[in-house]
């Protein structure tokens, strides 16, 4: 990665949203920006868009709990969303803090697809709730599962027992109405 | 008279007759579950189809069934303990996980490792992806009906197995990589060893395909059967043999090469409609190609050692800790304490043998990793699996199953 | 069976028992309730090298109705107890579970809210296999060892009667 395309990512989304991005870095190579979360979807969308950046590709999606890090951060979460764009070979991690009582965060889906269930995992494991999610339902854990484990304040051996599986029936309604059948028939 | 399954309402004279075939029965749809139990051998994934007849009209996807608390678990444990819970995501190809982990710590830390290092994890990265294309391919084909590709593909497993048992210790799980290079160097004997098994897996390879390449029933069940086109294979996230078999050309080791991917000269095979066919194909190329690797890596295999020469990462030597203070001293704070990674967070990737293996990692500066996030290739194509299905045939869903090569061990972490 | 009831008490069959343990024990149908790495060294298991149907256990059966021998392989978390405690209930008597693996067995080391800490925690089981994965060799041992369970079991083991009369 080149001293100018390095920068050239962080430098087109700090000229077209100057008030949104609250920081960036490029530490060990990695771009990252950290912005406000109200400006999720329009900076998520310009990554995409740009013919410049091209971020056509939406990596990964994952949460971070900050209670015990040493060094003090903005919220209690974090949600850290990474783009690829596959044309300029260009990786570049957007950051967005979310805090433990206003835990609401627009959805990539609209966007991306693979958002769905990238975002279903981050509610099931720290209970960050996705705005706009069609099916936000546990994923990992059972139906039963009271709590969200990788909260660093969930003992870890905190075993919760499932007596009945789920028969996802609901999630069935869904996509059937969604195709225009009734569990009835055609 | 014939109607192509799953094409019953192309045709304004295909619905008259259907409706005309249908007027005088009622029909609900049946829902039924495949899995968790699952006996065409892949895991622990469960697939709730709602069927109309054989045709499966919608399918919802569920999974967690092997969720063993990966990300959980490993905040409790030092870096270099993590690894071997990194074994058991993709406990087919093991040793890649264990690389794909060192290679963001190492990021972290700021350091290269040496060319041997390198050179051997290509080695046995490229050999662990053989291996996992072996069991892909050989659960697929047992799956449709054809038992005899897996004695094939499975024997040639056990060569590779006896060969992982030495050089690492263990023939599944192995543990190979280490934080700042590997566990230890290749035996006396490692290299022909490893040539011959090459040697063996591709004449597997060459068997299978040859079985199966004509066979009127594979090409039946598998061509034309659950088309993922690229933009939907883009939007789901899909990487990988998946990903490449839907027609895009993207590979992690050419467009971001590490551990010297750039000197060796190999190919990316690409498919063309992304159905189950190209899925199963694109494996085969695959493995000629890591053969290709593999047989380079070895001719230029660079001497040297194997960790990097810094006592806040590797362990000393063995002679130094029993023999004298501060080997002991360094061996004790390594162990107990763990190596300490600087503060911040960072994520890395390598193309391991589904795809995209990337690990998001935050530290804290301790010797405890503060969160390592996976971020699994077979999660972004499972969700894509109901999609895939909706519209053909149970047994179709079966093969297409099979060809994606879900690693249950990965999907749930 | 059915067959001591028109007998009666006195009668003892010892024959029948050997003829019907030795079919039993040659000729286990297993249930692999594989989950994680562990099946794929049952995998192995059934390939040539290791070949397992030199002890009768190849045929597996995916169906509990049809299996004697439940193989449960693999951690096995609390979402997927309910499942498997219906297989287990499925199976009809008399049935063996064989515990492989270290996470079967008592949860490996998965120490958390997830992971049930060994399947004894639910179903009784005969013979637990240790190792990470073990080795086919070890599940050998362990079919082994099953096979000398069924030539002990008695056909008519449930009947009540006088603890001399039935002798063994």
């Amino acid at each position: 990665m080149s001293e100018t395309t390095e920068s050239l990512t962080i430098r087109k989304v700090k000229e077209k949203f100057p008030d949104d991005v609250v920081s960036s870095s490029s530490w060990r190579g990695d771009d990252a920006l950290v912005i406000k979360k109200e400006a999720l979807i329009a900076i998520a969308t310009f990554l995409k868009t740009d013919p410049e950046l091209d971020f056509n590709f939406l990596v990964d999606l994952s949460g971070v709990d900050y209670l015990t890090h040493p060094k003090p951060q903005p919220e209690r979460f974090a949600v850290a969303y990474h783009f690829l764009s596959m044309a300029k070979k260009q990786r570049v991690r957007l950051k967005v803090y979310v805090g433990l009582a206003d835990n609401q965060v627009d959805t990539l889906i609209g966007l991306w697809k693979s958002a769905d269930w990238m975002e279903r995992e981050v509610f099931d494991q720290y209970g960050i709730k996705f705005k706009g999610h069609p099916n936000l339902k546990r994923i990992l854990n059972h139906i039963a599962f009271v709590g969200h484990p990788l909260r660093k304040d969930y003992p870890i051996k905190k075993r919760q027992l499932l007596t009945q599986s789920d028969t996802l029936m609901d999630e069935m309604k869904k996509r059937l109405e969604a195709k225009g059948l009734t569990t009835t028939g055609r | 008279m014939s109607i192509p399954p799953g094409k019953l309402l192309e045709t304004p004279l295909d619905q008259e007759l259907e409706q005309e075939f249908y007027r005088d029965l009622h029909t609900d749809l049946m829902f039924l579950n495949l899995g968790p139990s699952h006996p065409a051998a892949h895991g622990t994934l469960r697939t709730f189809v709602a069927l109309d007849g054989e045709t499966i009209k919608a399918a919802v996807a569920e999974i967690g069934y092997l969720h063993r608390g990966f990300e959980k678990t490993v905040e409790h444990r030092t870096w270099n303990q993590v690894i071997p819970y990194t074994d058991r995501l993709n406990y087919c190809s093991a040793a890649l996980n264990n690389f794909a982990f060192c290679k963001v710590v190492e990021r972290m830390l700021g350091i290269e490792i040496t060319p041997r290092a390198a050179a051997i994890r290509v080695i046995v990265g490229e050999l662990m992806r053989i291996v996992d294309h072996l069991v892909c391919i050989g659960t697929n084909l047992v799956d449709m009906g054809a038992l005899t590709n897996f004695w094939y593909t499975f024997n040639k497993r056990e060569l590779v197995y006896d060969v992982l048992d030495k050089l690492c210790g263990a023939r599944l799980t192995n543990s190979y990589g280490r934080i700042g290079g590997l566990y230890r160097d290749f035996y006396d004997g490692a290299v022909p060893d490893i040539l011959h098994c090459v040697k063996e897996c591709e004449d597997a390879f060459n068997e299978v395909e040859a079985l199966i390449k004509k066979n009127r029933i594979f090409i039946d069940r598998t061509k034309d059967v659950c088309r993922f086109s690229a933009e939907q294979a883009l939007s789901y996230g899909f990487t990988g043999p998946c990903l490449r078999a839907s027609g895009v050309e993207w590979d992690l080791r050419k467009a971001f090469p590490y551990w010297g991917y750039d000197q060796y000269d190999f190919e990316i095979p690409v498919g063309t409609t992304g159905d189950t066919w190209d899925r199963i194909m694109i494996r085969f190329y695959e493995a000629r190609e890591s053969a290709k690797i593999i047989r380079q890596a070895i001719k230029s295999l660079p001497g040297g050692p194997i960790c990097v020469d810094d006592k806040r990462i590797a362990l000393p030597e063995k002679a130094n800790t029993y023999q004298n203070i501060e080997g002991l001293i360094n061996h004790f704070k390594l162990i107990f304490e763990g190596v300490r990674v600087p503060e911040g967070d960072c994520y890395d990737a390598i193309e391991a043998a589904n795809g995209e293996l990337g690990f998001y990692v935050t530290s804290d500066g301790s010797g405890f990793p503060y969160r390592v996030r996976v971020r699994p290739p077979c999660f972004l194509i499972f969700s894509g699996f109901p999609e895939m299905v909706e519209g053909s045939m149970i047994s179709d869903a079966v093969a297409t199953l099979g060809s994606i090569n879900i690693i249950a061990g990965e999907l749930d972490r | 069976m059915g067959v001591e009831q028109q007998l009666g008490s006195d009668v003892l069959v010892t024959r029948l028992d050997a003829v019907l343990n030795w079919g039993r024990k040659n000729d286990l149908m297993p249930m692999p309730f594989g989950t994680a790495c562990c099946a794929i060294e049952f995998m192995g298991l059934t390939s040539s090298v290791y070949d397992v149907s030199r002890f009768g256990a190849e045929i597996v059966r995916f169906s509990p109705r049809q299996a004697d021998l439940l193989m449960v392989m693999g951690t096995i978390t609390y979402k997927q107890l309910p499942i498997l405690k219906q297989v287990y209930d499925q199976m009809p008597d008399p049935k063996w579970v064989i515990s492989m693996g270290a996470c079967a067995s008592s949860g490996g080391f998965y120490d958390n809210y997830c992971t049930v800490q060994g399947i004894d925690e639910i179903i009784p089981v005969d013979v637990y296999i240790a190792g990470c994965p073990p080795r086919p060799e070890a599940v050998i041992d362990a079919i082994i060892k099953i096979q000398e369970g069924v030539v002990s079991k008695e056909t008519i083991a449930q009947k009540p009667t006088t603890a001399a009369s039935l002798g063994h």
